[in-house]
Protein backbone atom coordinates (compact mmCIF):
# COMPACT_ATOMS: atom_id res chain seq x y z
CA UNK A 1 0.00 0.00 0.00
CA UNK A 2 2.53 2.43 0.76
CA UNK A 3 4.59 1.95 -2.33
CA UNK A 4 1.60 2.03 -4.25
CA UNK A 5 1.18 5.15 -2.18
CA UNK A 6 4.41 6.75 -3.10
CA UNK A 7 4.06 5.47 -6.85
CA UNK A 8 1.27 7.38 -7.47
CA UNK A 9 1.38 10.16 -5.42
CA UNK A 10 5.17 11.06 -5.74
CA UNK A 11 5.30 11.89 -9.49
CA UNK A 12 2.77 14.15 -8.86
CA UNK A 13 4.04 15.94 -6.31
CA UNK A 14 7.36 16.31 -7.85
CA UNK A 15 5.94 17.40 -11.06
CA UNK A 16 4.07 19.91 -9.04
CA UNK A 17 7.05 21.07 -6.90
CA UNK A 18 9.83 21.29 -9.88
CA UNK A 19 7.63 23.31 -11.81
CA UNK A 20 6.97 25.83 -9.31
CA UNK A 21 10.37 25.95 -8.18
CA UNK A 22 11.29 26.50 -11.98
CA UNK A 23 8.91 29.35 -13.01
CA UNK A 24 10.00 30.87 -9.90
CA UNK A 25 13.26 30.65 -10.64
CA UNK A 26 12.73 31.87 -14.31
CA UNK A 27 11.15 34.86 -13.06
CA UNK A 28 13.96 35.63 -10.66
CA UNK A 29 16.23 35.43 -13.80
CA UNK A 30 14.38 37.44 -15.77
CA UNK A 31 14.02 40.17 -13.12
CA UNK A 32 17.79 39.76 -12.88
CA UNK A 33 18.29 40.41 -16.44
CA UNK A 34 16.11 43.10 -17.00
CA UNK A 35 18.13 44.80 -14.15
CA UNK A 36 21.17 44.39 -15.93
CA UNK A 37 20.26 45.55 -19.60
CA UNK A 38 18.54 48.69 -18.04
CA UNK A 39 21.38 49.66 -15.53
CA UNK A 40 23.89 49.77 -18.82
CA UNK A 41 24.23 51.19 -21.61
CA UNK A 42 25.90 48.71 -23.11
CA UNK A 43 25.67 44.91 -22.08
CA UNK A 44 27.36 41.72 -23.86
CA UNK A 45 26.31 38.32 -22.97
CA UNK A 46 29.24 36.35 -24.20
CA UNK A 47 31.23 33.21 -23.48
CA UNK A 48 33.89 33.89 -21.39
CA UNK A 49 35.24 36.73 -20.38
CA UNK A 50 36.52 39.71 -22.97
CA UNK A 51 40.44 38.68 -22.03
CA UNK A 52 39.59 35.34 -22.88
CA UNK A 53 36.60 34.78 -25.08
CA UNK A 54 35.44 31.04 -25.52
CA UNK A 55 33.59 31.10 -28.84
CA UNK A 56 34.89 33.06 -31.84
CA UNK A 57 31.41 34.94 -32.50
CA UNK A 58 31.81 36.42 -29.04
CA UNK A 59 35.24 36.94 -29.69
CA UNK A 60 34.38 39.22 -32.85
CA UNK A 61 32.02 41.27 -30.77
CA UNK A 62 34.54 42.05 -28.09
CA UNK A 63 37.05 42.92 -30.90
CA UNK A 64 34.13 45.26 -32.55
CA UNK A 65 33.84 46.72 -28.98
CA UNK A 66 37.16 47.41 -28.73
CA UNK A 67 37.95 49.34 -32.15
CA UNK A 68 35.04 51.49 -31.02
CA UNK A 69 36.53 51.70 -27.58
CA UNK A 70 32.58 51.10 -26.12
CA UNK A 71 32.84 51.47 -22.32
CA UNK A 72 30.67 47.78 -21.69
CA UNK A 73 29.63 45.36 -18.69
CA UNK A 74 29.93 42.05 -19.86
CA UNK A 75 28.37 38.63 -18.44
CA UNK A 76 29.71 35.19 -18.93
CA UNK A 77 26.74 32.77 -19.73
CA UNK A 78 29.65 29.79 -19.40
CA UNK A 79 29.53 29.95 -15.64
CA UNK A 80 26.20 30.59 -15.08
CA UNK A 81 23.82 27.95 -16.61
CA UNK A 82 20.35 29.83 -15.48
CA UNK A 83 21.62 33.07 -17.23
CA UNK A 84 22.67 30.70 -20.23
CA UNK A 85 18.84 29.88 -20.52
CA UNK A 86 17.39 33.25 -19.27
CA UNK A 87 19.31 35.32 -21.50
CA UNK A 88 17.51 33.15 -24.73
CA UNK A 89 14.20 33.35 -23.26
CA UNK A 90 14.74 36.90 -21.92
CA UNK A 91 15.21 38.19 -25.56
CA UNK A 92 13.89 35.42 -27.59
CA UNK A 93 16.62 34.76 -29.85
CA UNK A 94 18.72 31.20 -29.57
CA UNK A 95 22.47 32.08 -30.05
CA UNK A 96 25.22 34.04 -27.71
CA UNK A 97 26.16 36.34 -28.13
CA UNK A 98 24.01 38.92 -27.08
CA UNK A 99 24.52 42.99 -27.51
CA UNK A 100 22.05 45.14 -25.31
CA UNK A 101 22.51 48.88 -25.81
CA UNK A 102 20.14 51.20 -23.82
CA UNK A 103 18.15 48.33 -22.51
CA UNK A 104 17.14 47.09 -25.99
CA UNK A 105 18.24 44.16 -27.49
CA UNK A 106 20.62 44.86 -30.38
CA UNK A 107 21.33 41.47 -32.12
CA UNK A 108 24.25 38.85 -32.36
CA UNK A 109 27.37 38.85 -33.92
CA UNK A 110 26.47 38.88 -37.55
CA UNK A 111 23.89 42.34 -36.98
CA UNK A 112 26.84 43.94 -34.76
CA UNK A 113 29.39 42.83 -37.40
CA UNK A 114 26.95 44.42 -40.10
CA UNK A 115 26.45 47.49 -38.16
CA UNK A 116 30.35 48.09 -37.66
CA UNK A 117 30.51 48.07 -41.47
CA UNK A 118 27.61 50.01 -42.69
CA UNK A 119 28.54 52.68 -39.98
CA UNK A 120 25.25 52.45 -38.05
CA UNK A 121 26.92 51.14 -35.16
CA UNK A 122 28.84 54.66 -34.62
CA UNK A 123 25.53 56.19 -34.97
CA UNK A 124 23.62 53.90 -32.56
CA UNK A 125 26.14 54.52 -30.02
CA UNK A 126 26.30 58.52 -30.24
CA UNK A 127 22.24 58.02 -29.59
CA UNK A 128 23.16 56.68 -26.24
CA UNK A 129 26.29 59.65 -25.59
CA UNK A 130 28.98 57.22 -26.33
CA UNK A 131 31.37 58.51 -29.08
CA UNK A 132 33.13 55.65 -31.02
CA UNK A 133 36.80 55.77 -30.98
CA UNK A 134 36.55 55.49 -34.54
CA UNK A 135 34.74 58.44 -34.38
CA UNK A 136 37.39 60.56 -33.09
CA UNK A 137 39.96 59.06 -35.62
CA UNK A 138 37.87 60.10 -38.01
CA UNK A 139 37.78 63.45 -37.00
CA UNK A 140 41.88 63.79 -36.01
CA UNK A 141 42.17 62.82 -39.80
CA UNK A 142 40.01 65.65 -41.10
CA UNK A 143 41.62 68.30 -38.72
CA UNK A 144 45.66 67.30 -39.75
CA UNK A 145 44.15 67.44 -43.42
CA UNK A 146 43.03 70.57 -42.72
CA UNK A 147 46.29 72.04 -41.30
CA UNK B 1 31.61 26.97 -51.44
CA UNK B 2 29.60 23.77 -51.52
CA UNK B 3 26.34 23.22 -49.60
CA UNK B 4 26.08 21.02 -47.11
CA UNK B 5 24.17 17.48 -46.74
CA UNK B 6 22.93 15.47 -43.75
CA UNK B 7 20.04 15.12 -42.19
CA UNK B 8 19.83 19.05 -40.17
CA UNK B 9 21.50 20.40 -43.46
CA UNK B 10 18.55 19.17 -45.63
CA UNK B 11 15.78 20.26 -43.04
CA UNK B 12 17.26 23.61 -42.69
CA UNK B 13 17.62 23.85 -46.59
CA UNK B 14 13.79 22.61 -47.29
CA UNK B 15 12.46 24.62 -44.79
CA UNK B 16 13.95 27.96 -45.68
CA UNK B 17 13.42 27.30 -49.28
CA UNK B 18 9.52 26.57 -48.57
CA UNK B 19 8.79 29.44 -45.88
CA UNK B 20 10.93 31.95 -47.86
CA UNK B 21 10.84 31.47 -51.62
CA UNK B 22 14.30 31.68 -51.94
CA UNK B 23 16.21 32.76 -54.96
CA UNK B 24 19.97 31.82 -53.55
CA UNK B 25 19.93 29.40 -50.97
CA UNK B 26 23.52 28.36 -49.09
CA UNK B 27 23.25 25.96 -46.03
CA UNK B 28 27.44 25.74 -45.00
CA UNK B 29 27.78 23.15 -42.32
CA UNK B 30 31.12 24.43 -40.05
CA UNK B 31 30.74 22.35 -37.41
CA UNK B 32 34.13 21.08 -38.37
CA UNK B 33 35.88 23.99 -37.74
CA UNK B 34 34.82 23.57 -33.69
CA UNK B 35 35.31 21.31 -30.72
CA UNK B 36 32.58 18.33 -31.63
CA UNK B 37 32.69 14.76 -33.00
CA UNK B 38 32.90 14.55 -36.99
CA UNK B 39 30.22 14.74 -39.08
CA UNK B 40 27.95 16.90 -36.06
CA UNK B 41 25.71 19.23 -37.76
CA UNK B 42 25.73 21.63 -34.52
CA UNK B 43 27.15 25.24 -36.41
CA UNK B 44 25.56 26.42 -39.47
CA UNK B 45 26.21 29.38 -41.33
CA UNK B 46 22.89 30.37 -44.20
CA UNK B 47 22.91 32.76 -46.78
CA UNK B 48 19.71 32.95 -47.89
CA UNK B 49 18.50 35.75 -50.77
CA UNK B 50 14.44 36.50 -50.87
CA UNK B 51 12.13 39.04 -51.94
CA UNK B 52 10.62 38.59 -48.27
CA UNK B 53 13.22 40.22 -46.48
CA UNK B 54 12.19 43.54 -48.49
CA UNK B 55 11.35 46.44 -46.09
CA UNK B 56 13.08 44.37 -42.79
CA UNK B 57 15.30 45.44 -40.79
CA UNK B 58 17.81 43.07 -40.40
CA UNK B 59 17.07 42.27 -36.86
CA UNK B 60 13.72 41.36 -38.09
CA UNK B 61 15.32 39.31 -41.35
CA UNK B 62 17.04 36.95 -38.52
CA UNK B 63 14.07 36.31 -35.97
CA UNK B 64 12.08 35.37 -38.75
CA UNK B 65 15.52 33.05 -39.49
CA UNK B 66 15.36 32.08 -36.09
CA UNK B 67 11.81 31.35 -35.98
CA UNK B 68 11.49 29.40 -39.10
CA UNK B 69 14.53 26.97 -37.86
CA UNK B 70 13.00 27.29 -34.18
CA UNK B 71 12.86 23.22 -33.96
CA UNK B 72 16.51 22.92 -34.83
CA UNK B 73 17.74 25.67 -32.97
CA UNK B 74 15.76 23.95 -29.98
CA UNK B 75 17.49 20.27 -31.15
CA UNK B 76 21.24 20.35 -31.13
CA UNK B 77 21.93 23.67 -33.38
CA UNK B 78 23.98 25.94 -31.31
CA UNK B 79 25.36 28.05 -33.87
CA UNK B 80 23.24 29.95 -36.10
CA UNK B 81 25.21 32.76 -38.75
CA UNK B 82 22.95 34.46 -40.95
CA UNK B 83 23.35 36.32 -44.03
CA UNK B 84 20.31 37.09 -45.17
CA UNK B 85 19.65 39.58 -48.34
CA UNK B 86 17.29 40.54 -50.76
CA UNK B 87 17.97 39.68 -54.39
CA UNK B 88 18.34 43.14 -55.41
CA UNK B 89 21.04 43.76 -52.10
CA UNK B 90 22.58 40.43 -53.18
CA UNK B 91 23.03 41.07 -57.07
CA UNK B 92 24.93 44.63 -55.61
CA UNK B 93 26.91 42.54 -53.60
CA UNK B 94 30.24 40.81 -54.27
CA UNK B 95 28.34 37.19 -53.60
CA UNK B 96 31.15 36.13 -51.58
CA UNK B 97 30.51 35.65 -47.85
CA UNK B 98 33.41 35.59 -45.23
CA UNK B 99 33.95 32.12 -42.95
CA UNK B 100 32.53 32.52 -39.72
CA UNK B 101 35.51 33.27 -36.83
CA UNK B 102 37.26 30.67 -35.57
CA UNK B 103 36.45 28.55 -32.56
CA UNK B 104 37.98 29.48 -28.82
CA UNK B 105 37.14 26.46 -26.98
CA UNK B 106 33.32 26.90 -26.24
CA UNK B 107 32.50 23.92 -23.90
CA UNK B 108 33.04 21.10 -26.21
CA UNK B 109 29.55 20.59 -27.56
Amino acid sequence: MNTLLRRSFLPVFNNTFRGSCRSFADAAINEKIDKIVKNNKVVVFMKGVPDAPRCGFSNAVVQIMRMHAVPYVSHDVLSDENLRQGIKDYSNWPTIPQVFINGEFVGGCDIMLQMHQSGELVEELKKVGIKSALLTAEETKKEMEKK
Amino acid sequence: MTSASGVVANSIRNKLQTALETTHLDVINESYMHNVPKGAETHFKVVIVSDKFDGLALIKRHRLVNEILKEELKNGVHALSIVAKTSKQWEESEKTVESSPNCRGGFGK
